[in-house]
């Protein structure tokens, strides 16, 4: 079971993000990374934006992540959430990949708080396309 | 440099009826932003035929070539779009039309934004095609409040903000608007105690925290000093403006949140209100009134720490020692009401009560008030502000 019902958008990857939903397509969570000066960036783009290489590589995310701020959202603003209401989305860091910062879901947990620890779970959506998602440790 | 005849200057503001969204159904959303403008013109005392610029942002879709068909307006010389979504480009728009008569492009320009929310889309829900939109809309991230809430949950996790301090500047908005007959919420009283069992939006926002879905059109007609001379109706002088976005902000909260660190509890105005105070030689302590981009509450207050009204993290004190109200404060700010109580016109209607309270015109008047700081939206990219000063 999808944690949203079939209704909710999907990804429509395109030429600048596809590296990212293709490693999504194997449960790998990974983000782009220079391959020249090796500083990480989110949301996918194609410079450097520190030595304006167009050369990269998709570094793999740890497993867990820690929340960075998170809202819980209690008005459906699509009618796809209106069943799961409130459900939690939140800003998630990872210790080991500096400058990054993730949106995701987290579920599994009543209480949430900045610094707490997620773990990484797929949600698989139909079609070969997993979203990450996080639960609480 | 500018000559002081360029220096530009506003002359004319106007503004549709306001509603609640839907409430506009006897005309379009494109008739509705041409009567507006031609309010400004009149009140301007000018005619369509003087205008020879238009100047919009957030990809209005009024367009400004049908518009100069239907005013009948001669020749343009100018049209300027500020890029991106979201508000933050209002008083970019006006800091263009001063750019491009200051320059000699045009001598008149018109700003302005008509947004019928019942006929277009409600903001409040999720819109396809989001720049960005693959890295929030599968994750149920889809309107503004749910997009900006996680910057006010930080903001009040590292810094003594409580949601007391986010309901006064709900509280305080909305005692203006009962002062305003135009206001959409003008007629409803607000208490702390409705407040805080106002049903959450998105956490830490209520439904008082989020600004109105509304529709109206609101335009501003700015033109040169020397122009602005020779009309019969009070002037107010365009002291400054700014617009712009620090590093790395791209879509920011409307996208993935990855602005740096030391400003992602913020409006992304702090080089831009440096710019504003250098260029207006001008410090915080001389503006007599504000008004800021109210969309969400919370945002206000770090506006209010980004202009330098008081320190980083200082703002709730701020608030609380009563220094935002009409009556008794420091800094009145939203004195029409702003966007949670008056109207949601993208922050248009914000520069045109700038522009009254320097005529003395604000059904909430700030004494004598020399100055005014209004803001274009807050917490995206670009961002921006004018300071406004009385000729």
């Amino acid at each position: 079971m999808s944690l949203f019902p079939e209704t909710m958008p999907r990804p429509e990857p395109n030429m600048d993000d596809a590296g990212f939903w293709e490693a999504c397509s194997n449960r790998r969570l990974a983000f782009q990374s220079c391959n020249d000066c090796h500083t990480l960036r989110h949301p996918p783009t194609p410079v450097c934006p520190k030595c304006r290489s167009t050369h990269v590589h998709w570094q793999e995310a740890p497993e867990i992540g820690e929340i960075f701020s998170f809202t819980r959202i209690h008005h459906a603003s699509h009618p796809a959430v209106s069943d799961q209401l409130p459900y939690i989305v939140a800003i998630v860091t990872f210790p080991e990949l500096p400058g990054i910062r993730f949106i995701s879901n987290v579920t599994e947990t009543d209480s949430i708080h900045i610094g707490m620890q997620v773990r990484l779970w797929w949600d698989d959506i139909g079609d070969g396309v997993y979203i990450p998602r996080f639960k609480a440790i | 440099m500018t000559s002081a005849t360029k220096k530009p200057c506003i002359v004319g503001i106007g503004e549709s009826e306001f509603t609640r969204w839907g409430g506009i159904t006897d005309c379009s959303q494109f008739q509705v932003t041409a009567e507006a403008i031609l309010a400004a013109v009149r009140d301007a005392n000018l005619d369509p035929e003087d205008i020879d610029g238009f100047a919009s942002f957030s990809n209005d879709s009024n367009e400004a070539m049908l518009m100069q068909v239907a005013l009948g307006v001669p020749v343009v010389r100018w049209t300027s779009m500020v890029w991106g979504g979201g508000g933050g480009g209002s008083t970019g728009a006006v800091a263009q039309a001063c750019a491009a008569i200051e320059a000699g492009h045009a001598e008149t320009i018109v700003v302005y934004r008509g947004l019928c929310q019942g006929q277009t889309r409600r903001f409040g829900k999720f819109g396809q095609g989001r720049t960005h939109g693959n890295f929030v809309s599968p994750f149920g991230f889809f309107a503004p409040a749910q997009m900006l809430a996680p910057l006010i949950q930080r903001f009040m996790h590292d810094y003594p903000i409580t949601e007391l301090h986010l309901a006064e500047i709900a509280l305080s908005g909305r005692a203006n608007a009962n002062r305003n007959p135009r206001a959409v919420m003008g007629g409803r009283e607000l208490n702390l105690d409705q407040y805080l069992s106002s049903r959450w939006i998105a956490e830490p926002l209520r439904l008082y925290d989020c600004c109105l879905e509304t529709d109206g059109a609101a335009a501003v007609v700015i033109t040169t000093r020397e122009r602005a001379r020779d009309l019969p109706g009070p002037v107010v002088e365009v002291l400054a403006s700014a617009h712009g976005s620090g590093p790395g902000w791209g879509t920011g909260p409307l996208g993935s949140h990855n602005m740096p660190d030391e400003d992602y509890c913020s409006t992304n105005n702090k080089q831009n209100a440096r710019t504003l105070f250098a260029k207006a030689g001008l410090t915080p302590g001389d503006i007599d009134v504000a008004q800021f981009y109210d969309h969400f509450s919370g945002l206000v207050l770090m506006a209010l720490e980004d202009f330098g009204f008081c320190g980083q993290g200082e703002s709730g004190a701020f608030v609380e020692e009563g220094n935002i109200r009409w009556e008794g404060g420091k800094l009145p700010i939203n004195t029409s009401g702003g966007q949670l109580s008056e109207a949601y016109v993208h922050g248009v209607n914000l520069i045109n009560e700038g522009v009254r309270q320097l005529r003395g015109q604000s059904t909430s008047q700030v004494k004598d008030a020399q100055t005014c700081l209004v803001t274009g939206g807050l917490g995206v990219a670009p961002s921006g502000g004018l300071i406004l000063g009385r000729v």
